[in-house]
């Protein structure tokens, strides 16, 4: 009757590495099938991002009186491409803890932030899939396809990773979806619309250009702004957030950034470890 | 390590003012089939959640598989497989892919999962949707997958919370086979929550909730033989007068009501005979109901289960969990 008692020496004693990196894999790779299979959700997360380049831009255009406003959006753009199956990744936290899937996770022998990891790691892949799809369109926007493109891609990596931390954080902080829905929703309009992807940040009066500075999306845009490749992204004058009157390095913008997903990381893990 | 799969001693949580569970004791023996028995918003979730280490007991000790839930939640989490009320596969996953990733998030070596894999498979009869998104399974369906998905890691004790609820009755008695092969095969602790009467009457042992408490244990036998007696329903010509003989030459305290005249007897079949023989009055019928479980919840907790599902309890079982 106690067969299953005298199994093989239990093969979950191994080393806390390995199992954490075979948990991290595991919840990556189910992102990433979900993703593969769910191709209507890819379809409906590109149609908003292209809309935006499309119409907006192209009726920018004719207001400017010139070309070249499509180039501008482009970095905005990449970002709105990726922001949202990063944001799917928190959406599913939610949901998960409603329909009782997450604690089919949590009751799993793993530490729980190489789940969170392995989550993140799933949006950020996500993400970057849909940047990458959108980033094959930069010749619509005037943007030469030039090796500078690789290096944007790297940076779609790292922002959309960051944005599935952020996601992930406030799924863990907000229980249900509803909430999320909206605090997502709110917080996103003016984090986009302070961050120089749809207009130059440059002109703006003083508190807004503070705001600007404290928004992680600016640095975000900026970068991407910076390494496109060719001057279709770029207008004359300061578009991005200033640090003292001049732009900050490039390194400096996406240390920033990665400095956010690590703080957003460790936070949501250590509340995901809580137990109730 | 103590002899039992599951023991609690004084197991209690509380959810601010409110008390889920009021100092739970416990003591289920390896391989028994254990029902937890008690109508919605008893504390059965939460107790549950407490032996699978997600939820803080508020006091009280409890270890499963002879692991401490609070001082070693991480082997009594590689020793128990859990089953929750809510349906937990992955939709978007296939059947195999679903247990392939619960078999790495639980750290089972990849040739042995694949073997395990395809033998759980063929013992909850999902052999031929293996590849199939299981967003196309019926509930039963998933209800097996998950049966099977419990079991990967090899545990020694199954928690399953309300493993038949919203499924059609025919599913239930499949999902029944089910819990009793795979208790005969692999030899594993089923440790299950339910609200259905009937089923408890799987068991090995039952425990009773009620409100946060364990009013009676044992096996659903002994339960029934605290009722100590069958009851007869008879349909007379004349109630009274049948009611009058039965005291008369018998001594048995019967009443009459709109259902016939009813008694209670110790061994209902044989007293048939007797009873005829001396009654003057015509017999019409004559039933003999067994004491079920449902007399022996009556019994402890002076309402039926379904009473107790109506009360104020009911609110409480979503917040609960």
């Amino acid at each position: 009757m106690l067969a299953s008692l005298e199994l093989p020496p239990d093969p979950l004693r191994r080393n806390r590495f390995g199992t954490d990196l075979r948990t991290i894999r595991v919840l990556w790779l189910r992102e990433v099938i979900r993703f593969g299979r769910n191709r209507l959700r890819v379809a409906m997360g590109l149609v908003s991002p292209l809309l935006f380049l499309l119409i907006l831009g192209t009726g920018l255009n004719s207001l400017m009186g010139g070309g070249g406003f499509q180039g501008y959006l482009f970095p905005g753009v990449l970002l709105m491409a990726v922001q949202a199956p990063a944001l799917a990744v928190g959406i599913s936290i939610v949901w998960d803890r409603q329909s009782g899937f997450l604690r089919q996770m949590l009751v799993a022998p793993v530490r729980r932030a190489a789940l969170v990891a392995g989550l993140c790691l799933g949006g950020a892949t996500a993400g970057t899939l849909y940047g990458l799809l959108v980033l094959v369109l930069a010749g619509v926007a005037g943007i030469p396809y030039r090796p500078e493109l690789l290096l944007v891609l790297g940076e779609l990596v790292l922002v959309s990773f960051t944005f599935t931390a952020m996601g992930v954080l406030a799924a863990v902080c907000i229980k249900r979806i509803e909430t999320f829905q909206v605090v997502i929703n709110l917080a996103l309009t003016p984090l986009l619309f302070l961050s120089g992807a749809v207009f130059p940040a440059g002109g703006l009066p003083g508190w807004l250009s503070a705001a600007v500075a404290v928004n992680p999306l600016a640095y975000a845009v900026d970068a991407l702004r910076r390494t496109l490749p060719g001057d279709a992204a770029r207008l004359p004058g300061t578009t991005g957030p200033q640090w003292w009157g001049s732009a900050p390095p490039l390194v400096a913008e996406l240390g920033l950034v990665a400095a956010l997903a690590a703080v957003a990381l460790v936070v949501a893990a250590r509340r995901f470890s809580r137990a109730e | 390590m103590s002899e039992y799969a599951v023991v609690a001693e004084g197991l209690r949580k509380t959810y601010g003012e409110r008390t889920a569970v009021k100092g739970l004791d416990l003591a289920v023996a390896p391989g028994q089939l254990f029902g937890f028995l008690g109508p919605n918003g008893a504390g059965k979730s939460t107790t549950i959640g407490m032996l699978c280490t997600l939820v803080r007991p508020t006091a009280g000790r409890a270890e499963v598989a002879g692991h401490d839930v609070l001082r070693a939640p991480a082997e009594v989490r590689r020793a128990i497989g859990l089953i929750f009320q809510e349906s937990t596969v992955d939709l978007d996953l296939t059947a195999e892919e679903n247990l392939r990733f619960h078999a790495e998030l639980f750290g089972v070596p990849r040739r042995r999962a694949r073997v395990a894999i395809a033998e759980l498979l063929e013992l909850v009869e999902l052999t031929d949707r293996r590849r199939s998104p299981v967003g196309t399974f019926s509930g039963g369906m998933r209800r097996r997958l998950e049966i099977a998905r419990g079991l990967l890691h090899t545990p020694r004790v199954l928690f399953l919370d309300e493993p038949t609820t919203g499924l059609d009755p025919q599913t239930r008695i499949s999902i029944w086979a089910h819990l009793h092969r795979i208790r005969r095969e692999q030899g594993v602790t089923v440790f299950l929550t339910t609200h259905h009467l009937e089923e408890a009457e799987h068991c090995d042992r039952i425990a009773i909730l009620d409100a946060g408490e364990s009013v009676v244990s044992g096996t659903p036998a002994e339960l029934k033989a605290v009722i100590g007696a069958d009851l007869i329903t008879l349909r007379t010509g004349d109630d009274a007068a049948a009611v009058r003989a039965l005291r008369d030459h018998f001594g048995l305290d019967a009443d009459a009501g709109a259902d016939g005249v009813r008694v209670r007897v110790t061994d209902g079949a044989s007293f048939v005979p007797k009873l005829c023989a001396e009654l003057a009055v015509p017999v019409h019928s004559v039933t003999v109901t067994a004491p079920a479980l449902d007399d022996v919840f009556v019994h402890y907790t002076g309402r039926t289960i379904r009473e107790a599902e109506d009360g104020p309890m009911a609110l409480a079982a979503t917040s609960g969990r």
